[in-house]
Order: structure tokens, then sequence, then C-alpha cells
């Protein structure tokens, strides 16, 4: 099979084994999880640049603008010059603020995003941790940054911050339901919650083609909840910028701005990546039924690209989104939720179950 | 049962209209000729102002030096902020009578915000907008501008 050129479990077992035989397992155990932690941490610096930089170049395309264009060849480094920026802005000390909550409240967000890119399978064999609950825990850990968004706004001594994050919690708690309920039709159908379970289970196909209407209505749902989760537009309320300065981060300057920044690219990377994993095959090739010359000729492009063209055609559909929707009220938001996502979501859920028992999907 | 369809058809007529506006916003995004952003440094050469443009003030002169103010002062009168103004001499014309003719015409860029009352008042159209606009300068008395070119009398058939 070619598939196992690109298998990288071999890779990783021989590292486990190298430090294993280097030193004592509890050092090598440590070893370990310095070097995944180094690896996500540079691949989190690089990522946040490009998706910087990419949204910033899509929405210059949509508004028939050029975007960035003068530092470097098509402003490439401009989110390099900009990161550099961030780096040297002053940390303003905010009057009567609780510096504690405050100063933790970034962590806090960037941490969630961190654990929830753990279980992101990349390619085979290439993830850091493997749950047979992988999709419970993506969305059990994703939905904690809320708790740095709160203690952002109301740490930060601010009516606007307070205001931001209220309505930040009050849209994850909603939207909760939507997302979890969305990701359930695909573990009805595939019979697992492991991530590469689900991987596994679209080898003949991917469960948006495989699912009928069910899995499409659930791809979409997932999308538009997926985004309100992310605090991306349409869905920004939390900061809002024409009512809120800018919301729960207002207070925030410098690396501490930086952070929050960071972690809403970073956390439309992982739904996206989570779209892709459970709905589009995640590193999973195109494959149409088993053995035929087309699923071979597919096979040769390697997983990794694959993972990342599903998950930037996501992004990208995420960005389109943003800035072609105009800023849902309060109201409303709460109104598409409760009376047409979850609803809609609820009778779908049923008609999966359906399909599944009577075994109408391929 | 009408209440369920009426509910699926408003969820259809939603989805329309966000497709319509996503139909709108890609093809925009996969049409770059649309692009209407400027590189200006380097269009310096290219670029073309509008005909109405209110750049600053400049005086007409034709190909013989001449233009067409009388100094009779309406400008600086309109001016708001006192940018404009006009010094006169008197002089002896052919006939041995005394005129008044236009010795300078100063203009106080760094003063100007370019509202336009002095073209649209002036009688006698003698003032215009350039179009020039890159007008920064490291000393502001370079800002102060006598309008009328030196030599330049009063065109003939402007009363």
């Amino acid at each position: 099979m070619i598939s196992t050129i690109y298998d990288f479990s071999g890779l990783t077992g021989f590292v486990d084994t190298a430090l294993r035989a280097a030193m004592s397992p509890g050092w090598a155990q440590f070893m370990e999880l310095v070097i995944i932690g180094l690896a996500f941490l540079i691949f989190y610096a690089l990522l946040g640049l490009f998706m910087v930089y990419a949204e910033r170049k899509v929405c210059a395309f949509i508004q028939n603008r050029l975007g960035p264009n003068r530092v470097g060849p098509v402003g490439i480094f401009q989110t390099i010059a900009d990161l550099i920026k961030l780096l040297m802005k002053e940390l303003i000390p905010i009057k009567n603020a609780d510096n504690l909550l405050f100063n933790i409240a970034p962590y806090i967000v960037i941490i969630a995003s961190f654990m929830a890119i753990a279980a992101i399978p990349f390619a085979k064999g290439l993830h850091a941790i493997d749950f047979n609950i992988g999709v419970f825990y993506v969305m059990a850990v994703s939905s904690l940054g809320v708790v740095g968004i709160l203690l952002a706004g109301w740490s930060s001594n601010s009516k606007y911050s307070l205001i931001g994050a209220m309505r930040s919690g009050a849209q994850i708690i909603s939207y909760e339901l939507s997302v979890g309920l969305s990701l359930l039709t695909i573990v009805v159908f595939s019979r697992t919650m492991q991530l590469s379970g689900i991987i596994e289970s679209q080898a003949n196909g991917w469960w948006i083609f495989k699912g009928h209407i069910a899995a499409l209505i659930a791809f979409v749902i997932f999308l538009i909840a997926s985004t309100a989760e992310t605090n991306r537009g349409p869905f920004d309320l939390a900061e809002a910028e024409s009512e809120l300065t800018a919301g729960f981060h207002t207070e925030y300057s410098g690396i501490k701005f930086a952070f929050f920044f960071l972690a809403e690219y970073m956390n439309m990377f992982i739904v996206a990546s989570i779209a892709a994993t459970v709905f589009l095959g995640g590193w999973m090739p195109l494959h149409f039924g088993t053995g035929n010359v087309f699923n071979h000729i597919m096979d040769y492009i390697p997983p990794v690209v694959w993972f990342f063209g599903k998950t930037f055609t996501v992004i990208y559909i995420m960005m389109l989104f943003k800035w072609t929707f105009p800023r849902l009220r309060i109201d409303q938001l709460l109104i598409l939720e409760w009376k047409y996502l979850l609803p809609v979501n609820l009778v779908n859920i049923v008609l999966v179950a359906f399909l599944t028992l009577m075994g109408w999907h391929f | 049962m009408k209440a369920i369809i009426q509910y699926i058809k408003e969820i259809i007529a939603g989805l329309k209209s966000l497709w319509a506006g996503l139909r709108i916003t890609s093809g925009y995004f996969v049409s770059p000729k649309e692009i209407v952003t400027q590189k200006y440094p380097e269009n310096r050469h290219q670029l073309k102002m509008s005909d109405r443009y209110k750049g600053e003030i400049i005086m007409v002169h034709d190909t013989d030096n001449h233009h067409r103010c009388t100094a009779c002062g309406i400008c600086q009168t309109n001016c708001p902020n006192g940018t404009l103004e006009v010094i006169s001499r008197k002089e002896l014309n052919a006939e041995g009578k005394e005129v008044r003719v236009l010795d300078q015409h100063i203009y106080r860029l760094g003063m100007c915000t370019f509202c336009g009352l002095c073209v649209k008042t002036c009688p006698s159209n003698a003032l215009a907008f350039g179009h020039d606009f890159e007008n920064a300068v490291f000393n502001k008395a370079k800002l102060t501008k006598i309008l009328n070119k030196p030599g330049s009398s009063l065109k003939k058939e402007v009363k």
C-alpha cells in the first residue's frame, strides 16, 4: 500500500525508542513532552503569522483592494513587522484592575487552544494524543477559552470589556450545543469518538459524500456554530468594534493583546481542522469506494497536503463569512441558535440514527 | 403543519439570501481586474487627477505670460482664513489714466483649507485649482507663494 510511505508512526516510534534507550522512562517522557511543546510553539507562531496575512489578503481581495503589499514581495513580511511592533509595545497597567486575573486571562485563552490542538491528527501517526474520546475532548477543551475571555472582561475594570465578555459567554454556551450535536451525527455514522478512527472510517469516501443530506446539514450547522464559537464575524459581538471599542481585550496591549489575537486565529484553525477531520476525511485522500485506480492516484498526494488543503479551504469559507455578512444583534444571535440551528440539529440527529440503523449509508 | 412548512420556508429563504451575499463576495475575490487600489509612488508618472480635483490654488497664465487678475481683491475678502493677499499698484495706461494693476498675489498654502471660495468668487476667472498635490516641504517659508509669474501682465480683453 502506498499510504504506508507517508506513515509517520515509524518516525515517532523511532524517536520514542531512541529517547528511551538513552535515558530513564521518566526523562524520556519529559523530553517527548518538551519536543512536542516546542514543535507546537513553532507551529503556532508560523501559522499565526501566515493566517493573519492570509486574512488580510482575503479581505482585501473581497473588497477589491490589494491588501498588504509594501513589506517584502506582495507584503509577505507584513505580519512579521507587526509582530515585532507588538513585542516592543508597552504593557500598560490598568488602574483598579484585578491584576492576577488580568494577567493570566490571555494565557488561559491560549492554553485552551493548545490543549485542543493536541488531539488533531495531521497525518497518519502524526498527532500528539490519540484519545478514544477525541471528539468529546476537543469539544470540552475548546470551550475552555471562554473562561479566559470572561476573566479578561471581568478583571479589566472597564464596562466595554465586561459587556463584551458577557456577550461572549452567552454566545459560546449557546453555540456549544450546536457544535456538539453536529459532531455527534458523524460520531453516530462512524460509531467511534476516536479521531483517528473517524478518519479510518472515511477510507472509502468522506462522510460529507457518504452521509447523504444529513451529513451536509450537519456540516453547514457546524460551520455556522463553530464560526460563532471562535468569536469571529458575523458573530463577533464580543469585540464589536463599533459598539464596544474592542470588547473583552480593550484594555490589553502589547504581547498580551497578541496572545488573544493569536488564540482567535488558532481557534479558527482548530475548528477548521476538526471540520476537515470529521466531515472531509482529515488527512485521508479523496477516495470513492475501494481499490480502484482513482483512489490509487490520490494516495500519492501526501496526507499532510490533504489535511492542510482541506483545513485552509474551511478557513477560507470562514473568512468569506466574516467579510460578507453583517454582525448579528444579540437577540438575533440567540434566535438563530435556539429557534433554528438547535431544532434542525435535533431532527437531523434522529435522521442520522435512522439512516445508520437501516444501514443506508455507504 | 402549516407552521412547520412556514418554518422550513424561512430557513430556505435565509440560506438563499446568505448564498446571494457569498456569491457576490467570492465573485470579487476571483476577479483581480476589479481591484481599485493604486500603488502610489510607483504610478506617480501615470497618475491622472480628476478635472475637478481641489489642489493648491494657481493663477492661470497663457502662453504670452498674461493673467486675468484685475487685483480687485474679492478673493482676499472672501478667504475665510486670510490665505490670500492681493497687493496692487497704480499705473498709467496708454490713455494717461491711472489704473490699478496686480503687483503680487500672495498665497499661503500652509493656511489654505482648499474650500475653493476664491476660485468660485473670482469675477474674471483668474484663479484655478492646480493638480499638484505633493506639497510637503522642509521649510515652511516655501509654503508662501507668489501666484503671478514675474513679468506677467493683465490680458487685454479682461476689464
